[in-house]
């Protein structure tokens, strides 16, 4: 039988979610702030949000990112239910462990290593840098937590379904496609989110990578950030925080209904 | 049986263009020395001669930029300090995350669930804006020492300061460390602590004896995962850091944009992957193993 939680851990709990939260909520609740001085309250008031509006140069970035995100999340989803299904149901095969630390090294490499050696890259193959030399970069270093994601489901898939409907008769692509992948389908989509997610909050190796024209959010944000803190900089993190808050809650809603269907 | 290749061709093909080969451009750049051209080092391959070009490649290739980073002080403190800073981090998110990992799991299914989510929850908001927040907090008429007025404490000067650092890591980190805690200390089996309690053990005793050791391997994860790529974080010396925080992302990051001497920044970050190729190789042993246990 299980103890309860007793008061020491009800509070290390309990300190522990506000370290995590209060910075977050105190950014959104600033972003509200009339004054001009970000850490001065002075009184409630929509002008960050207005002035938002107006910057153009904010909003070229946010659509760039949103179409970085958009194409690397979709490519590095394709390689990482490929990589999963390797890994998960290939067996031994040769170059296997060379295979696996090139999927998940990227997941603990330090982000200014993977920039620098992805930017040398392009310089060496006389890539113009831009949307699409970070675009690729960004598929590349998130098909390994694509990987992990799907392939932590498809361990928890019985492979017999799929040899079923091969013995019926149903060429291997098919039966992996009718037994297999209306299985995993939720976590297909949680590796595709993770990957938008990760692509939408990359500041080092977009810099690396970018050039002329293919300013991301994050490369503005932080341009921005260095100059000092500013309100509107409050107001588009809390437009991001309420959009990624409201995609999570979404989608483990869609999850969740799918698994007690 | 070799249809795999078809499965794996793509990614495989992919990883080696995209991941693997730019390593062997980072060390070969790390060989060469900086130049006023587009871009900007020297040598250059010129395949169009041949061998001839290749041999000439190779005579000009060079360690004088490893040589001068062992000479030049600089380089070396900000190597010892970027594992100073990431071990004190560590420590520091063992201290907060342990307790909460452990108070987590002794909740009933439902909270599990909920405070589970709340733990993951930070990670999908964007790490930048959860960094910027903090500056608001720590500056010195931000939220911190304005509170601290109000209770008649003197201020703190914890922005650009190494304190701003740590407790940035330990932020930003916090739901590693505490995710990989929680997975071995939620799984353990209570009639383990009954037996000891049963035996005469106090119930400290029984968990420095038998919850703790049992949670090792979680905890050596949890370290590894945050360690590794606090070592060479930059966002975060970059802007809780003051200008004398030295840290080998920010090193990189200075030589490559500021300085424009891309072998330096190549050199540093192959130091930089010699001293974290071994915790990986732990990291990702622990993982294979993980992996498949739960295929098995």
């Amino acid at each position: 039988m299980r103890r309860g939680p007793g008061l020491f851990n009800r509070l290390s709990v309990g300190a522990g979610l506000v370290f995590l939260y209060a910075p977050i909520v105190l950014l959104v609740v600033y972003s509200f702030n009339a004054s001009r001085l970000v850490t001065v309250w002075g009184g409630w008031s929509m002008r960050w949000y207005a002035a938002l509006a107006q910057d153009q140069a904010m909003l070229d970035a946010v659509s760039v990112s949103l179409r970085v995100g958009l194409i690397s999340a979709s490519l590095a989803t394709a390689m990482g239910l490929l990589a999963a299904v390797s890994l998960a149901r290939g067996g031994r095969f040769r170059g296997r462990a060379l295979f696996s630390s090139m999927v998940y090294a990227p997941l603990s490499l330090p982000d200014v290593i993977l920039g620098l050696s992805l930017l040398l890259l392009f310089v060496a193959l006389g890539l113009p840098r831009g949307f699409w030399t970070v675009t690729l970069s960004h598929a590349t270093v998130t098909v390994g937590y694509a990987t992990v994601v799907i392939r932590a489901r498809l361990a928890s898939v019985d492979p017999s379904l799929e040899e079923a409907a091969r013995d019926l008769g149903c060429p291997p692509a098919t039966a992996f496609a009718k037994a297999t992948l209306p299985v995993i389908a939720p976590a297909v989509a949680a590796a595709w989110m993770l990957a938008f997610t990760l692509s939408l909050d990359d500041l080092v190796i977009a810099s690396f990578t970018s050039g002329p024209g293919a300013t991301t959010l994050p490369m503005r944000l932080y341009s921005a950030v260095r100059l000092g803190v500013n309100p509107e900089i409050n107001a588009v993190s809390t437009l991001l925080i309420g959009a990624v808050a409201l995609g999570v809650s979404l989608t483990s809603l869609a999850i969740g209904r799918r698994k007690e269907a | 049986m070799r249809r795999i290749w078809r499965l794996i061709a793509l990614p495989y093909l992919w990883l080696a263009v995209f991941f693997g080969l730019p390593f062997l451009l980072v060390a070969k750049l790390s060989l060469s020395h900086t130049a006023l051209a587009i871009p900007p080092y020297a040598p250059q391959l010129d395949l169009s001669q041949g061998l001839a070009g290749l041999a000439a490649f190779a005579r000009a290739l060079s360690f004088e930029t490893y040589a001068r980073l062992v000479a030049d002080r600089l380089y070396l403190s900000a190597y010892l300090s970027s594992l100073w800073f990431a071990a004190r981090a560590t420590v520091l998110l063992l201290l907060i995350g342990y307790p909460m990992a452990y108070g987590m799991s002794r909740f009933g299914p439902r909270g599990r669930r909920i405070l589970l989510a709340a733990v993951i929850l930070p990670f999908w908001t964007s790490f930048l804006i959860r960094i910027y927040a903090w500056i608001a907090i720590l500056k010195p008429a931000g939220l911190l020492n304005q509170g601290l007025s109000l209770i008649h404490l003197p201020p703190l000067a914890l922005l650009d300061s190494d304190a701003g650092v740590l407790i940035g890591l330990t932020y930003a980190y916090l739901p590693f460390m505490v995710l990989p805690l929680y997975a071995v200390l939620e799984r353990r089996d209570e009639s383990l602590v009954e037996a000891a309690l049963d035996l005469g053990c106090t119930p400290a005793q029984a968990f420095w004896r038998v919850t703790f050791p049992l949670s090792l391997p979680g905890l050596l994860a949890g370290g590894l995962l945050c360690f590794i790529p606090m070592v060479g974080e930059f966002v975060i010396p970059d802007l809780l850091g003051g200008s004398r925080t030295l840290m080998l992302g920010k090193t990189l990051w200075t030589e490559f944009f500021a300085d424009r001497d891309w072998p330096a920044a190549s050199a540093v970050a192959l130091a930089l992957l010699a001293t974290l190729a071994l915790p990986m190789a732990v990291v990702q042993r622990q993982q294979a193993k993980l992996a498949g246990e739960r295929e098995a």
